[in-house]
């Protein structure tokens, strides 16, 4: 096996020999956990854990809330109140797994920018990256078919909404959105199948959780300096590294509790101010909401989609070429694919040969800005679409765009990066050293 | 630079999340006291009770509340009410049966009946669906700074006629101060003294209208005191955990640190 | 090894158990729900009692009534029917015990012992054959009183079984009067 070299498991009992000659699982829950990780890692590094661990939370509590969740258009609202009512601990268990839709996402954008601030994403990396922006995109659709389950107002029209972004597709368009619904509008069908994946999805990310791990366990982390552990021998690995349990498993714990204590702190005590009030009341296709909106995750890219209307020159200038085939509502549509897209294009659009953000002084700026763009966009795609909104929205698309395709291609070309250390060990050794000094921030300090 | 950024991104996820709420005009609410405001609040059993006379006799007119089982008219935490005299209304109403086909009494297993009107919207859950309407432009920023949802909006509304009328199409609208757009079809459905409570308590408007917010408060959320019992504690073991996971992880690092210390120097 | 490093042993220890400690209660909190949930929720306990109203019965004849997803027979028995059960010798039964909730369970298949109250007018018990679970047939059989059309067990006026495969008398099942018409089941009064 390729990567850091470390000491593997010995089967030492006949038994474990036997069963090593046969399975060797055990050598690879070794390996797994006791996998040499940089010793310098900040806390920025603990969304891993955070996130396998909703994973387990949403799917633990997800399974259980099926058992009682009706998927009929009649029953399902009902269902929800059942659950929410009648069920020993249910209002718990439904508010947890509500709520832990937006821990998840919060703690995967928590993850995804620290990747792009990091330069995780750059080679050798770029399959994890990929199957990182995987599973990103597999959140998205099961959440966006969890939150069609309770049947509310927002669960309905916000249905209608979305798969009529498919409908936008030209010449298929209308084909592919009522093979999504099977039928031509959001009903009984579309009820039912989404309760079907939206079961099955999560089982999907957890085996793409797998490869991820897989792939950047093949590679080894890594960490706020963005140098490479030393591989040359086993004895210049360790300098740099440590095993992952027991240092970084409690260190990761620790931050774990604390995330999850403003979780409770929120599902006991304002389990409904991150969800829509519009969705308790029950879904009637004959009355929409004054004001559509999707829930605070998907905020940043509903407003790239709703940024690209009619007016703007490069939405008629796209329609002039193409003949009106792309029309001002496809290119939203394309816009806001397009957006995950660059995205996940950072590993071959980025030019630079330094890997950490903390060596590239212009970098960081470009950077702040695309994380407050991401917010700006977020706030615009909560707003209604009228007045001065959605020239922000045109903006922060504008920015987010940019980023990907403009400035990280030149700035590997024009920027003077800083000097990095020649080790992670130099690095460790130093953040103690200079500690009660002011020139390191705190946030880049390991575990304490 | 990324610690500020995290910051930020807590801020404004918070604002975001608010932002989500913004409808378009909103009316007067008015910040009104509850005693289940609060991570400590619980519901008062006394305003309960009357709040739900208040449904009987005036709500229960035009609306319905299909979500919620007579029979936990009886729980603990909410109004309360003992055994008999759970029955005793169950057999005031009268539900509509799937198996017989027809109307029957009711029983207190069964659910409140449904709206009489088209227009007259189930209220179970009426507390939780109108909580984004307090706070300026309906940002629900007063949701979370003061507490305020859908029991402030329920009771601002009963309080908010103004006495003007006007005839648009065919239907009589009542301007209300606390409406969304500020004209309601809802005929003013409270009054100073129209409903008398035994124990002689206040039965101005602006009581009766927070006695059934309240009651309506609690059939959206009936569980909301165990719920806030279980993220106390919740948050009190996490504490717990979260210290000693704290302690765990400085001493399995000192020596690593120290080390690091030792060989810089 | 000095002095100093043995204390800093058991101290680092003690955190160590009592993180991994606290770990394992908060871990077993948070199964509980999920477990717990499987019980029988709110609406369904409701339902393990009702009031049957008995007001529209007369003397030899019956209402069924479904209760937990299964019937219930009540019926307001004749004198002659009383008589013929009370009169039984308790050798002649297949199953000697009561099989009465509101009793011990030893007590012996008396009449009185399986009817509802001292009169005997009422008798109260599962309408499910204790073979495999089909519904009898009510004034059928050798004995008067019900015939399992399944498999041909035959139960006297008692609801005692008497011929045939079932192995136990129909169960009694918690039942009381709360007033002079209305049937309380699945609780005592």
């Amino acid at each position: 096996m390729s990567g850091i070299p470390h000491d593997h498991y010995e089967p030492t009992s006949a038994r474990e020999k036997w069963l090593h000659r046969r399975l060797p699982i055990v050598g690879l829950l070794y390996d797994t956990l006791m996998i040499p990780t940089p010793k310098n890692l900040n806390w920025m590094w603990i969304w891993g854990i955070v996130l396998t661990f909703t994973l387990v939370l949403q799917i633990a509590t997800g399974v259980v809330l099926a058992m009682h969740y009706v998927p009929h258009v009649d029953r399902a609202f009902a269902s929800v109140e059942h659950i929410m009512r009648n069920v020993n601990g249910g209002h718990m268990i439904r508010y947890v797994h509500m709520n832990g839709a937006s821990l998840f996402f919060a703690a995967v954008y928590a993850h995804i920018f620290r990747g792009l601030y990091y330069g995780s994403y750059k080679a050798p990396r770029e399959v994890t990256w990929i199957i990182g922006m995987l599973i990103y995109l597999l959140m998205m659709g099961t959440a966006f078919m969890g939150y069609v389950l309770p049947w509310g107002q927002m669960s309905f029209h916000g249905t209608a909404v979305i798969t009529g972004l498919f409908g936008a597709i030209p010449f298929v368009g209308e084909s592919v959105q009522t093979w999504l619904l099977g039928a031509s509008a959001v009903g009984q069908p579309a009820l039912n199948r989404f309760f079907s994946l939206h079961y099955l999805l999560p089982f999907v990310i957890a085996g793409l959780v797998i490869v991820h791990i897989w792939a950047f366990h093949t590679t080894g982390n890594n960490n706020p300096t963005g140098v490479e552990v030393r591989r040359t021998s086993k004895e210049e690995a360790e300098r740099d590294t440590l095993p992952f349990w027991p240092y970084f498993v409690i260190k990761d714990l620790f931050a774990l509790a604390i995330i999850l204590l403003v979780f409770f702190a929120i599902v006991g005590f304002m389990p409904n101010y991150l969800g829509h009030p519009d969705n308790y009341i029950e879904a009637n296709p004959l009355a929409t909401p004054a004001h559509i909106v999707p829930e605070w995750y998907f905020l940043p890219f509903y407003a790239i989609l709703r940024a690209f209307d009619g007016d703007v020159w490069v939405v008629i200038a796209v329609e002039w070429i193409t003949f009106g085939i792309v029309d001002a509502k496809f290119f939203g549509v394309l816009a806001m694919f397009g957006a995950l897209v660059v995205m996940a294009l950072a590993p071959w659009l980025d030019t630079s040969s330094v890997r950490s953000g903390r060596y590239r002084p212009a970098f960081k700026w470009f950077f702040a800005v695309l994380v407050i763009d991401f917010f700006v966009l977020m706030w615009a795609g909560a707003m209604p679409a009228e007045g001065i909104y959605p020239t922000i929205a045109l903006i922060g698309s504008a920015y987010w765009f940019a980023y990907f395709l403009v400035i990280l291609p030149l700035l590997g070309i024009f920027e003077k990066p800083l000097s990095q250390p020649a080790t992670i060990e130099d690095d460790f050794n130093a953040m103690y050293a200079n500690k009660g000094s002011t020139s390191g921030a705190p946030a880049m300090s390991p575990a304490e | 630079m990324l610690k500020k950024l995290t910051i930020a991104m807590a801020l404004t996820l918070g604002l975001a999340a608010s932002g989500a709420m913004a409808a378009g005009k909103t009316g007067e609410v008015t910040d009104y006291d509850f005693s289940f405001e609060g991570p400590f609040g619980t519901f008062d059993q006394q305003q309960l009770q009357r709040g739900l006379k208040v449904y009987t006799e005036s709500c229960a007119a035009c609306h319905g509340m299909k979500f919620v089982p007579i029979r936990t008219l009886g729980d603990e935490g909410g109004p309360n009410l003992p055994d008999d005299q759970v029955r005793a209304y169950a057999a005031m109403l009268e539900v509509y049966d799937e198996s017989i086909r027809d109307f029957r009494t009711a029983t207190p297993t069964d659910h409140f009946p449904e709206s009489n009107l088209e227009n007259a919207p189930d209220l179970s859950l009426m507390a939780k669906a109108r909580a984004g309407f307090s706070g300026p432009y309906g940002s629900g920023i007063n949701q979370l700074v003061r507490g305020m949802g859908g029991p402030e909006y329920i009771a601002s509304l009963l309080n908010g006629y103004t006495g003007e009328i006007r005839e648009e199409a065919g239907a009589v609208l009542y301007e209300n101060k606390a409406f969304p757009g500020g004209w309601i079809s809802m005929a003013p459905p409270l009054e100073d003294g129209w409903i008398e409570f035994d124990d002689g308590h206040a039965n101005d408007l602006e009581s009766m209208s927070k006695d059934v917010a309240a009651f309506l408060m609690w059939t959206a959320e009936p569980k909301m005191m165990a719920r806030k019992q279980a993220g106390l504690t919740g948050v009190l073991f996490l504490t717990v955990l979260a210290v000693l996971l704290y302690l765990t992880n400085k001493r399995l690092w000192a020596p690593i640190k120290a080390r690091a210390k030792q060989r810089k120097d | 090894m000095s002095h100093a490093d043995d204390y800093e042993g058991t101290r680092r220890d003690f955190i160590y158990y009592a993180a991994a400690g606290a770990g394992t209660v908060v871990a077993g909190a948070a199964v509980w729900p999920l477990v717990n949930q499987m019980n029988p929720s709110a609406d369904v306990l409701a339902l393990a009692s009702i009031r049957v109203d008995v007001s529209g019965l007369q003397p030899g004849s019956q209402l069924t009534q479904l209760w937990q997803g299964k019937p219930v027979f009540i019926r307001y028995r004749t004198p002659e029917e009383i008589e013929a059960a009370r009169a039984v010798d308790l050798s002649e039964l297949p199953d000697p015990v009561a099989r009465n909730d509101n009793l011990d369970e030893a007590v012996p298949a008396t009449d009185e012992n399986r009817a509802l109250g001292e009169s005997g007018e009422w008798l109260v018990m599962m309408g499910v054959c204790t073979h495999f679970g089909c519904v009898p047939v009510g004034e059928a059989g050798d004995f008067d009183g019900w015939f399992c059309p399944c498999h041909g067990s035959h139960y006297d006026t008692s609801g005692r079984i008497r011929s045939g495969p079932a192995p136990e008398n129909l169960p009694v099942p918690m039942a009381a009067f709360v007033d002079e018409t209305t049937i309380l089941l699945g609780e005592e009064a």
